[in-house]
């Protein structure tokens, strides 16, 4: 049996998303900047997207931008609001220690040309406190970013709390929902969010899109890719139309089954958590219901990650882990760090993140694999005898 | 990840060789720490100069179960006059390759087994040869390139 469990990486791409493109590919092929009725049919597709999009995030046509993805959404949403801070003299930036990397190395350039960049502490559970949000807001914060759902423990933050914070502060908010749209519900309206940014291939559309939103008004992006007037001259390059109006179409049906997929894949990451809990000395990351529906984070101690996704890769299950080895670096990641696990704990960590597409028939052979693999890797494991001692 | 290791890494991953302790054994070596990440244990039983038995056990990657495991391979029935000359290079070579950001895993191997052998000599209090020092100090920055 072969179980994809490594949804938070990326999906399959799904029917509906499929069907909606394949058009694009081979009758409205034009080039939506044309003058032509190929062009202009082009034009047409990419619009209806767009309208699509909003109608779901509860936003303008407007305020959608299409990019290449998450990260290039990530990038252009911190640079444009820094800038447009620093001509008011703000230069204060505030975000989370587990941010992804497209945020936190972002931040780490903005520091570097002077920007002030305050993390804050996630705490044991993977969740921001509004009130450290709201204590470290300063005259000169240019900006707080904070994820929506975070990529590796799946913990949900206080999102409209923090948005009807920084909205009565009048500081400019973003969110990094690339873990929730198209799993959670979103409204930008209800939430006081003003920047979001949202990946395709993370809700069953192909990679090469994503979506940044920014309320009207809030701010005016600064370009990161520089060229001819699309999107409204804010980032140049020939649109994606395939991959957007796949993406439209994913994130309608995403939406569209929103509540039927969550009651059913919550109901599978519960069996999973309640079955992997009986590991001894395992460990579940994040808060146990404040998390992702999908999503599933263990470490087991005595053991090494990199290793147990082989072993079970070759049982058949594809799953994700914060271990260095994982990593391509010498530290574990740095998501399992900020909620206080030891190196050597965090290097044992499992995520498997689930979608509708999985089934019960999977989870059976999860929640008997993965028991056994963790035990034949302990037993050859010079440490778990320690552990087990209580040395 | 799985694509980038060769066949026989896969397979000494898989079905590692030699895991296990000697209860009894004749010299037992321990490199690398925790917070690294890969710990390895290797247990010798020596008899007339020669590598009768070898064992492991290992706390780490893949790639660091198969180096260990290869290690012992290349170990075993040998005499001693071979093994302490045993190297990294050896390893990766037997393994067919490792990835370049895996080859500290076979420098572990190496020393684990050099840490069992200077455990053998110091306890016999034989005198040390040429290459067999007192084992890595569980700092792994110098083989994990920081």
């Amino acid at each position: 049996m072969q179980v994809y469990a490594d949804n938070a990486a990326t999906t399959k791409v799904s029917q509906t998303a499929i069907n909606a493109m394949l058009p694009c590919l081979t009758e409205t092929y034009g080039n939506p900047s044309s003058v032509h009725s190929f062009g202009q049919a082009a034009h047409r597709e990419l619009e209806k997207a767009r309208s699509l999009i909003a109608e779901y995030l509860n936003a303008e046509p407007r305020e959608i931008t299409f990019t290449s993805g998450g990260s290039e959404a990530d990038n252009q949403a911190l640079i444009s609001a820094a800038l447009a801070g620093e001509k008011k003299g703000k230069k204060h930036i505030i975000s989370t220690a587990f941010e992804h990397h497209a945020i936190l190395h972002t931040l780490d350039k903005l520091e570097k040309q002077g920007f002030e960049v305050e993390l804050l502490p996630v705490y044991k559970d993977g969740i921001v406190l509004v009130e450290d949000v709201a204590n470290a807001i300063r005259e000169d914060t240019a900006l707080v970013s904070i994820m929506y759902a975070n990529n590796e423990i799946g913990t949900i933050q206080p999102i409209a709390e923090i948005g009807a914070l920084c909205r009565q502060k009048n500081v400019l908010f973003h969110t990094d929902a690339v873990q929730a749209g198209g799993h959670i519900h979103i409204d930008v309206k209800e939430q006081n969010i003003d920047m979001l940014t949202l990946s395709g291939h993370k809700f069953h559309a192909p990679k090469g899109s994503g979506i940044l939103y920014v309320r009207a008004g809030s701010v005016i992006l600064s370009n990161v890719i520089e060229g001819g007037a699309q999107e409204r001259g804010k980032r140049g390059g020939t649109e994606n139309i395939p991959g957007i109006v796949a993406m439209a179409a994913a994130f309608k049906e995403s939406c569209d089954n929103l509540d039927e997929n969550i009651a059913k894949i919550t109901a599978m990451r519960d069996r999973v958590i309640e079955g992997l809990e009986k590991i001894p000395e395992s460990i579940l990351n994040g808060h146990r219901t404040k998390r992702l529906p999908g999503n599933i984070n263990f470490c087991f101690r005595g053991i090494e990650g990199e290793a147990l996704l082989l072993m079970l890769d070759h049982e058949g299950i594809a799953a994700s882990s914060g271990s260095a080895c994982t990593s391509g670096s010498l530290d574990p990641s740095h998501v399992l760090l900020s909620i206080g696990l030891p190196h050597e704990v965090a290097h044992g960590s499992l995520r498997l993140s689930l979608c509708e597409y999985n089934t019960d028939e999977e989870v059976d052979h999860i929640l008997k694999v993965v028991p056994a693999v963790v035990e034949r890797l302990r037993s050859m494991s010079p440490v778990w005898e320690s552990i087990q001692k209580g040395v | 990840m799985a694509a980038n290791y060769s066949d026989i890494v896969m397979d000494h991953f898989t079905n590692p060789r030699n895991v296990g302790e000697i209860p009894d054994a004749d010299g037992v070596g321990e490199v690398g720490n925790m917070k690294c990440g890969d710990i390895m244990r290797m247990y010798l039983k020596i008899k007339d100069d020669v590598v009768e038995d070898v064992k492991f056990k290992t706390f780490g990657c893949g790639a660091a179960v198969a180096t260990s495991s290869m290690a012992t391979e290349l170990i075993k029935g040998k005499p001693l006059s071979e093994v302490v000359n045993l190297t990294n290079d050896a390893v990766v070579e037997a393994l067919g390759g490792l990835p370049p950001i895996k080859v500290h895993c076979s420098v572990l191997a190496e020393e684990a087994v050099k840490a069992a052998l200077y455990d053998y000599y110091t306890r016999n209090n034989l005198p040390l040869p040429a290459g067999i020092e007192a084992p890595c100090d569980g700092d792994c920055a110098h083989c994990c390139g920081r």
